[in-house]
């Protein structure tokens, strides 16, 4: 559809015709038609992959310093702090660079289910995101174990234990994955293998996702889709330009966390070395997983906890058929509204159950968050397609445009409005 | 959305402000990636407890004349000889003209009587034995490196054998006529 | 209806997750105010040398500081001499030597600070099974950081009516349980400070404190001034951004 173009280069022009590196960052990257009324959620994506590189590059570095042995592991990461040139700063980037990562990632997902991002025909591209954020969360998990804290040693024994739930084989498989009796040095390695493993594989599952993205295109506010060139911009320079407007607000909360704020994210428990013998007053996860875990100790049964758990993710798998709705975007569909901002409470709510003891009020309230998770995706969301008389979307996202301003033709009026 | 007629003359001048505030926008960029980039590197430099024991210090008082001692600095052998006078004599009275390196000796030990050098045959890294008192000296007194046979003299310069350059000389400073700090 | 959600779910976040992230369970600490708190703030060389006095005369006989090593003393204000005086003053175990035998010799501005016991267990049969813990990243480990250490040292009271201290154990208005093994370290002038400064527990206890937290964080300095000119460069540079993102869409629609 776009015309090759002609590089000036001969070099360019003798590595592209035997490895079209340049005529594919041209057309996936320069000319790429992006609807032009996006909003800033729309940034989330690329600031997501800042995160990841930051994450690659700092983590390569720290892991020239860091010693994966029981033993040593903790006075290692001290060791970075102090005396390594920067360590400080590398292993503060890093930890807090996860941070940001779910938190840019978590806003990405919510974009997704508002406006609908999901639905047809981007339904793989939806999946793909669901296979990162677990790709995520296990390389999370593991890189939190690596400083041998009390927290990582106390995080790694209570999720690991976990799979014991399973019917049978599950001693079998926590007996596997601890490569011994209890989370001990077999663990600790095994963990920073796939701690380092996992991240490249993360990035393929990106770039895997970034092609489905492409296929057709991105969705937009008004969930609708482009009917023309009058309906989009060229990636560059405008998309280039949005996006880093949003990359310098990233690095400016990073950089606030990192410099001034750098522990505020950390649990002090995890600044003891490892303690097999003594079990912290309270075990909490980062705050990344705190719903999660909420919804882990919200039901009484050890299996049934590590189902509901697991189950909270993999309902996302099944969003694109759950919701019925002929409509994508949440600005024409005002119940749904409703119901996406209770479950961005829920998620919350949820959260501060997370860190509090599942007890008293806090586990009514889990409970209840549970309870609401699960309706939110099983039940609301399949009976609002079904129930919601949605309002009309635009027929083009030009349209508002040409009917607010010059289009004096009969038919066309502003529907919808900015939200 | 309507344009604003703009003369010719503005719209250029627009487009060269523009293209002015890209530029310094993309330099200014440029400058926070390099200084991004600088800690990921620098941090690969020795860090603060490397360099911390990157000098050593040797008590001399109790090496006698004659004896070596071997001592660990860096990771590498450090051979200190307390040398007899016939070795030092030895080493002054060649012509260094004919040496595979030239090199005086008086170049090479500050002190004569002490000499200090890394343990390190210059050929290909084996250790050159001849600290023991048991043990081969080679040809000319000194050092002798079993794995090719390289020989060195009583000054540790190379005069028999494939190695290409003297026993290197580490930077010394004695604190005080009992001590010397290596590096 | 956005701004307002935004501003809704802003408020939520906060409310919850105000203060630190997690829930604990100490007593309300009273908040301190430290020479390192703020943007511009810093460590005081002063203060971190009495505090390092207040270690080595009431701490050290116990509690064991390992992550800090004599060199990183300099940051005191100390020079090169006196860190090697300094360090000479501790034995240290080396070795084998050439018999196969450990030796003591005397220690070196690279080594660590000397612990007071060879291993936790000769640490707790030294004090009735408690093990004293090391204190290089006490102020990290503890919720509240100087603030806690602070009110440990001067939280010694006499237990209030009706509790019953087992032997051994002590009554601190703000440890966990209220039952501390360890008994009251500091006590009025129980430190001749080398700079003529009046020793009363007050004035040891925030000593001490800043010096602790020192040895959790020497880098604080650096990374609060490098934190300045970063977000300094940060700020300017994403007002660029912005300046160049409105040239670049002013003709769209």
């Amino acid at each position: 559809m776009s015309s090759a173009p002609e590089f000036k280069n001969p070099i360019v022009r003798w590595i592209d015709y035997r490895l079209p590196v340049f005529s594919y960052m041209h057309e996936e990257y320069q000319n790429y038609p992006m609807p032009k009324n996006l909003n800033y959620f729309w940034n989330f994506g690329a600031l997501a992959t800042i995160a990841l590189v930051l994450l690659l590059v700092t983590g390569i570095v720290l892991a020239m310093h860091y010693t994966p042995h029981v033993d040593l592991a903790f006075d290692s990461v001290e060791r970075i702090r102090r005396e390594v040139n920067f360590g400080w700063l590398l292993q503060y980037l890093h930890a807090n660079g996860a941070s940001m990562f779910f938190a840019v990632v978590y806003i990405h997902i919510f974009r997704g289910i508002y406006y609908g991002s999901y639905k047809a025909p981007r339904e793989l591209l939806w999946i793909l995101g669901v296979v990162i954020l677990l790709a995520m969360m296990a390389t999370a998990f593991m890189g939190y174990v690596l400083p041998w804290g009390q927290m990582s040693f106390w995080a790694a024994t209570v999720i690991t234990n976990l799979f014991s739930a399973i019917p049978g084989i599950g001693e079998a498989i926590v007996t596997w994955l601890w490569g011994g009796f209890s989370v001990d040095n077999p663990t600790l390695n095994r963990f920073y293998a796939f701690h380092y493993l996992l991240p490249f594989v993360l990035l393929g599952v990106v770039i895997l996702h970034v092609i489905a993205l492409h296929v057709h295109g991105s969705n937009n506010p008004d969930g609708i889709d482009l009917t023309g060139p009058q309906d989009s911009v060229p990636f560059h320079p405008y998309f280039t330009a949005k996006d880093s407007v949003g990359t310098g607000v990233f690095l400016l909360i990073l950089a606030a966390l990192v410099f001034y704020a750098p522990n505020y994210l950390n649990h002090p428990d995890n600044t003891i070395p490892a303690d097999a013998l003594q079990t912290p007053a309270h075990i909490v996860p980062e705050w990344y997983f705190l719903p999660f875990y909420a919804i882990l100790r919200a039901i009484p049964d050890k299996l049934f906890g590590v189902i509901a758990m697991f189950s909270s993710i993999l309902v996302l798998f099944v969003l694109p058929w759950l919701d019925t709705a002929k409509v994508r975007s949440a600005r024409y569909r005002p119940l749904f509204r409703w119901f996406f901002w209770l479950l961005v409470a829920d998620s919350i709510l949820l959260g501060a159950c997370g860190a509090n003891a599942p007890e008293g009020v806090w586990l009514i309230l889990s409970r209840a968050g549970t309870a609401y998770y699960f309706l939110h995706f099983l039940v609301v969301i399949p009976a609002l397609g079904l129930l919601e008389t949605p309002r009309t979307p635009p027929t083009s996202i030009s349209q508002p445009v040409l009917a607010t301003g010059n289009d004096p033709s009969p038919g066309a009026q502003a529907s919808g409005g900015n939200q | 959305m309507a344009e604003t007629a703009q003369a010719p003359e503005t719209q250029g001048d627009d487009e060269t402000k523009r293209d002015f505030l890209i530029l310094a926008t993309t330099a200014v960029g440029a400058l926070g990636t390099a200084l991004f980039a600088w800690p990921l590197i620098d941090s690969m430099n020795p860090a603060a407890d490397v360099l911390a024991l990157s000098s050593a210090e040797v008590d001399l008082s109790s090496i006698e004349e004659g004896q070596s001692v071997t001592i660990k600095w860096r990771g590498r052998p450090v051979f200190v000889r307390r040398r007899t006078q016939a070795e030092i004599d030895e080493a002054g009275s060649i012509k260094i003209i004919n040496l595979p390196d030239p090199e005086d000796d008086a170049a090479r030990a500050q002190r004569p009587e002490w000499l200090i050098l890394v343990g390190v045959c210059t050929h290909l890294g084996c250790i050159p034995l001849g600290q023991k008192s048991t043990d081969p000296r080679g040809e000319f007194g000194g050092w002798f490196c079993p794995c090719h046979g390289s020989h060195y003299d009583t000054s540790g310069r190379i005069r028999k054998g494939p190695a290409p350059k003297n026993l290197e000389v580490p930077v010394y400073t004695f604190l005080d006529d009992n001590t010397v700090r290596i590096g | 209806m956005m701004r307002a959600s935004l501003f809704g779910l802003g408020t939520a976040i906060s409310i919850v997750f105000s203060g630190s992230v997690y829930a604990s369970e100490t007593p309300k600490l009273p908040a301190q105010e430290w020479s390192w708190q703020g943007i511009f703030g810093t460590f005081d060389q002063q203060e971190l040398q009495r505090g390092l006095q207040v270690y080595l005369e009431a701490c050290s006989s116990c509690h064991g500081l390992k992550h800090v090593a004599y060199r990183n003393l300099t940051a005191l204000g100390y020079n090169d001499e006196q860190v090697k005086a300094f360090a000479a003053e501790y034995e240290i175990e080396d070795g084998p030597d050439d018999e196969g035998e450990m030796y003591f010799r005397l220690a070196r501005p690279s080594d660590h600070f000397v612990s007071p016991f060879p291993n936790d267990q000769a640490a707790r049969a030294s004090n009735n099974g408690a093990l004293p813990p090391e204190l290089s990243l006490i102020a990290e480990a503890r919720q509240g950081g100087a603030d806690y250490i602070y009110a440990l040292m001067t939280g010694y009271v006499d237990p209030p009516e009706g509790v019953d201290l087992p032997d051994g154990m002590n009554f601190n208005t703000y440890f966990a349980s209220q039952q501390i093994a360890m008994p009251q370290p500091l006590f009025e002038d129980g430190v001749e400070y080398a700079d003529g400064t009046k020793a009363s527990i007050d004035q040891m206890a925030r000593d001490v404190s800043a010096f602790l937290t020192w040895t959790a964080e020497p880098y604080l300095d650096e990374r609060k001034s490098m934190g300045f000119k970063v977000i300094l460069f940060l700020l300017v540079f994403t007002a660029m951004l912005i300046a160049v993102k409105r040239k670049v869409w002013a003709d769209v629609k």
